[in-house]
């Protein structure tokens, strides 16, 4: 009980769980696309974090296994350690899920209505195209630099083929790449 | 590597919670750099759950909601089998032990972070990581061979979607606004009964 209010009392836990919460029904597309807003709250505004330690914190969980989101945990790690990621992720979560939950439910109890068979076949084509959109887009900071630019596509062109053609794990894929990357052959 | 679409009778589905919990799991710590590739591979070629079609439509549910696409994904799946408890021990198995692993790399990471070898082997990962999504990408295209709208008029609105979000960058919510209200009317047509 007296962690509960002490936590309560504490200004930047309270900051990161509301700015998160706020932030959470905005992230259409993944809570990547709100990333300024948490730049300018957390490094411009409040000064919580450093600009090195901004970007540190997502590409280390970009690198790191699981859903990119988990970088909100290391911004809120970062900026209050444990109970300071626990706090934002419970801000980034709360809302979006219960709204998933809820439309979830109602599409699959109307899914023979049309309005709702609608939406899905229009909606399909949008889905592929943003993944092959999502992939190109990864790839393309690391195609600009002249350096790397023919290792990079000939890497993704091996990645693709053995993705399509044979039932190699896809971590064993991404482990070889980024021991090729440390032998600095791409 | 089959490319037919398993029928409904062939789909298996998860026996209990703690069967959810740890394919979620498993899922989540293959992800390097994103979750979205190997969710393909686990839930529709692995474990058989969900046929192609029925993951793409799920998927773009997941993607006009807020929130991350996968961990909506995840959470749509367990309330599929076992409503809202599975909804959460999905959800807790996408993020529980992932972020485990993450915050103890965070504790880590300020030593290693500059050093070159570091910095090159994220980078090869991350091109792999890249070349993951494209091939799923390419992968589900035949999802369309079903879609009502029709394959040429399916491959013209991901075709379109490619280019206003990958080559004009422009915002994700005013291309689903756009395109997506011009594929949903379309849709609405071609379904009348």
């Amino acid at each position: 009980m007296n962690e509960w209010l002490a936590a309560w009392s504490n200004p930047q836990l309270v900051g990161l769980f509301f700015h998160f919460l706020t932030l959470s029904l905005l992230s259409i597309g993944g809570a990547i696309t709100t990333v300024p807003e948490m730049h300018r709250f957390l490094v411009e505004q409040q000064g919580w974090l450093s600009e090195t330690q901004f970007s540190a914190s997502i590409g280390l969980a970009q690198a790191a296994p699981g859903p990119n989101l988990l970088f909100v945990a290391v911004l809120g790690w970062n900026v209050a350690g444990l109970p300071g990621a626990t706090a934002s992720m419970a801000g980034i979560l709360l809302p979006s899920t219960c709204l998933v939950l809820a439309a979830t439910r109602w599409a699959r109890a109307n899914r023979e209505r049309r309005e709702v068979r609608a939406f899905s076949a229009g909606m399909v084509p949008l889905t592929l195209g943003l993944m092959v959109a999502t992939g190109w887009l990864l790839a393309l900071p690391f195609v600009r630099v002249e350096a790397h630019r023919w290792g990079t596509l000939a890497l993704v062109a091996l990645t693709v083929l053995l993705v399509l053609r044979t039932r190699l794990g896809l971590v064993w894929m991404v482990l070889g790449g980024g021991v090729l990357g440390a032998l600095g052959v791409v | 590597m089959s490319t037919e679409a398993p029928g409904p009778a062939a789909l298996a589905k998860p026996q209990s919670l703690g069967e959810l919990f740890w394919a979620f799991t498993r899922l989540a710590m293959q992800g390097f750099g994103g979750v979205l590739a190997i969710s393909q591979r686990e839930l529709v070629e692995r474990l058989r759950w969900m046929s192609k079609e029925d993951f793409v439509e799920t998927l773009a549910i997941a993607q006009v909601l807020p929130g991350p696409n996968v961990v909506n994904l995840s959470m749509m799946v367990g309330d599929r089998y076992f409503g809202f408890r599975g909804a959460f021990v999905a959800l807790a198995g996408m993020l529980l032990l992932p972020a485990i692993v993450v915050l103890v790399l965070a504790a880590l990471y300020g030593q290693v972070s500059h050093h070159p070898v570091v910095v090159n082997a994220l980078r090869g990962m991350g091109t792999v990581a890249a070349g993951l999504v494209l091939a799923t990408g390419i992968k589900l295209l035949p999802a369309l061979r079903k879609n009502p709208l029709g394959r040429p008029v399916a491959l013209t609105l991901a075709a379109a979607t490619f280019g206003l979000i990958a080559l004009l960058r422009l915002p994700l919510p005013l291309v689903i606004l756009g395109l997506g209200t011009v594929g949903m009317a379309l849709a609405w047509r071609a379904l009348k009964p």
